[in-house]
């Protein structure tokens, strides 16, 4: 019987054997279709532009909840510098943005001097455009490569993926685990962000990078259909990014690295190399990071340090333990929810509740608020969100594979049981 | 008899008590040994050197045809070399179904790419279907191993073992907490599995070591203070004043 099963399994396609990946890419798609439909840019118009950008960023967030919820819910990193690789991702596809930009308009004003610009004055010129912010006019070394939009969407993926190669191999060749390893990742986000903040950092320090929403050369086309671009651009990254992920959680590959989460003492006894298998698993969720946060930015408008703060990492974090981790569409479910209510939150579209003696503005409140259910998450209901669906599947009858049902030999079959 | 592993001259000091001093112990390529001694005399210590948890101060631990050392290697590569190690208390994976925990055990590829690529096989699903027969779990298969009883678990874990094609095992305190029942067919798996590998049974039942009918090796105060068959070491006067007498 179990032969059977195999070979049915190796039959049918993957997304078959996995239904929850077909019903997640289903509603993605209806989304997908939805947002379209509705907005202005090649819809009805019923959804503003920057609503569609607010969405499409959600997507985002929603890819490096899927990332954080593999090193984290399933291979039990708790990794808090998960938004740097995300930021780096930004700052790389953000320097090519403004490099490029800059350089059409440099080029065009000096179009209508006598003599023709040389390329030092044009390069000159997008310098003091660029860094004239920070009191430099000069191009720093990590501009190298701003020129060339190939060479920095590479950056996007090796950055990221390079420097939590380096980081990962030190701290897990050293067995750094549990919160030691926390407070390590923590201090990596907080000190490359301390770095960005400074002026001769090369990125423009706290200023960062801005302007990213302006593709160019495409200054005619108008930012409702850029945002759509950008919105399928995110839902196909997360829909990719959702079976990547199940491909690797599952089979043996997934196995293993929950049994590492669970217990990686007992893995090294069975003869995998648990430092291989975190290190893959830390490398491949940064370099997805990086690619969510490419698709952000450009979305966002602007980075700057202050987005790879600590406190991002932990959002993130927050995002998946209400999402519940361990669970991909989890991690997907509860950045999707907090983020957007997040926006609703400190948007000021929620009413203030006046209290008579006090007035509860939900702009200052909503961190508390966030806090306490991240709390009352832990706590109360420790599968988040995602456990809902539990109760759902829960109420049908669970496979016992035609085993008995009771403790006695041929007792009730599932079949014959009263429900 | 070829010998597969050789411990000579191993030390291991914690803090200052000697937890295994000048131990040597040597096991044959298809022997069941049962080790046997008093709380703290060095048996888990003894494991944990074997197995690459523990660095001795001093000594040697050689290992197969080649006699190769294991010291210098990491417990995965040594269990990779064909070492595999039961706990005290039962260890599988609790979230996981029996079959994955039979699965991942199986001997085959173990770096992340190639587990990555790696696809169910049909010779794996045998396998691991005999393998769940050979233990007594083959109608739980595709149950959590959290659901299992105390016993079953015990059995799952050798089943791991077995599973790992070890040419070496090293099993700690299989019976404990089991029904008599239970320990009988733990006895008939390990004398099974000692027909075509060594292993080594740590042991404080003294009724368990004897259903074994093997030779006994007993441990104190982290060396050998007698090895023989069971009925010559419980008649020694040594065994008998600090293990047995008490």
């Amino acid at each position: 019987m179990s032969d059977m099963a195999v070979d049915m399994g190796r039959r049918r396609p993957f997304v078959v054997r996995h239904p929850s990946v077909l019903i997640f890419l289903a509603a993605l798609a209806l989304f997908t279709v939805g947002v379209t439909i509705l907005a202005e840019g090649f819809g009805i118009g019923v959804i503003s532009t920057s609503f569609v950008k607010t969405l499409g960023k959600t997507l985002c967030l929603c890819l490096v909840a899927l990332a954080m919820d593999l090193v984290w819910g399933y291979c039990g990193i708790l990794s808090l510098g998960h938004m740097a690789f995300f930021g780096i991702g930004g700052y790389a596809i953000g320097m090519w943005l403004m490099y490029a930009r800059t350089e059409l308009i440099v080029i065009e004003s000096l179009a209508a001097a006598p003599l023709p610009p040389t390329p030092q004055e044009i390069s000159d010129g997008i310098a003091t455009q660029i860094f004239g912010v920070v009191g430099a006019s000069e191009f720093p070394a990590v501009w190298a490569f701003a020129h060339s939009l190939p060479l920095q969407l590479a950056a996007v993926v090796l950055v990221p993926g390079l420097l939590a190669l380096v980081f990962g191999w030190l701290a897990f060749r050293s067995r750094v685990t549990g919160v030691y390893l926390s407070i390590l990742t923590q201090a990596m986000t907080l000190a490359l962000s301390l770095y960005l903040f400074q002026n001769d950092s090369g990125l423009r320090g706290n200023n960062g990078l801005s302007g990213l929403q302006n593709l160019p050369g495409l200054d005619q086309v108008p930012q409702s259909v850029v945002s759509m671009w950008f919105f399928w651009a995110s839902a196909l990254a997360l829909g990719l990014g959702y079976v990547l992920s199940a491909w690797v959680v599952s089979g043996r590959f997934g196995s293993v690295i929950r049994a590492i989460r669970d217990d990686e003492a007992r893995v090294r006894f069975l003869g995998y190399p648990v430092e291989a298998f975190k290190l893959f698993i830390f490398t491949l969720t940064a370099i997805i990071a990086g690619i969510a946060g490419a698709l952000y930015y450009p979305q966002a408008g602007i980075i700057n340090p202050a987005e790879i703060a600590p406190i991002a990492s932990i959002y993130l974090a927050v995002w998946v333990a209400i999402g519940g981790r361990g669970r991909l569409y989890g991690a997907v479910i509860g950045a999707a929810f907090v983020s957007l209510l997040s926006t609703w939150f400190t948007g000021g579209q929620a009413p203030d509740v006046n209290l008579g003696f006090y007035t509860i503005s939900w702009v200052d409140w909503w961190t508390v608020l966030l806090g306490l259910s991240f709390v009352a998450v832990t706590l109360l209901a420790p599968k988040g969100i995602g456990g809902l669906i539990d109760l759902l599947t829960d109420r049908v009858s669970p496979d016992r594979h035609g085993a008995d049902l009771g403790p006695e030999p041929g007792a009730l079959r599932e079949k014959e049981a009263d429900r | 008899m070829s010998t597969l592993l050789e411990v000579s001259g191993v030390s291991k000091t914690f803090d200052g008590f000697k937890a295994i001093n000048n131990l040597s112990f040597r096991i044959g390529r298809r022997e069941l040994r049962a080790v046997i001694g008093p709380n703290g005399a060095g048996k888990t210590t003894f494991m944990d050197i074997v197995t690459g948890k523990t660095r001795p101060d001093s000594g040697t631990v050689l290992y197969g045809d080649k006699g190769q050392s294991l010291l210098a290697m990491s417990e995965s590569r040594i269990a990779q070399a064909g070492i595999g190690r039961k706990f005290q208390r039962p260890t599988v994976f609790e979230d996981q179904t029996v079959r994955e925990n039979l699965t991942m055990a199986l001997d085959g590829s173990r770096g992340p790419f190639a587990v990555l690529w790696s696809r169910a096989t049909r010779e794996a699903a045998h396998r691991v279907a005999e393998l769940a027969g050979e233990i007594g779990l083959d109608g739980t298969l595709d149950r959590k191993a959290g659901e299992l009883s105390h016993g079953q678990k015990q059995w799952l874990e050798i089943g791991m073992l077995l599973a790992q094609n070890p040419k070496l095992l090293l099993v700690d305190e299989p019976a404990a907490g089991m029904t008599p029942a239970e320990r009988e067919h733990t006895t008939d798996i390990l004398v099974e599995a000692a027909k075509t590998r060594a292993v080594v049974v740590v042991e404080h039942d003294m009724e368990f070591v004897r259903r074994l009918n093997c030779k006994v090796t007993v441990l104190h105060e982290g060396s050998v203070l007698a090895e023989g068959s069971i009925d010559h070491v419980t008649a020694d006067e040594k065994v008998i004043e600090v293990y047995l007498g008490r």
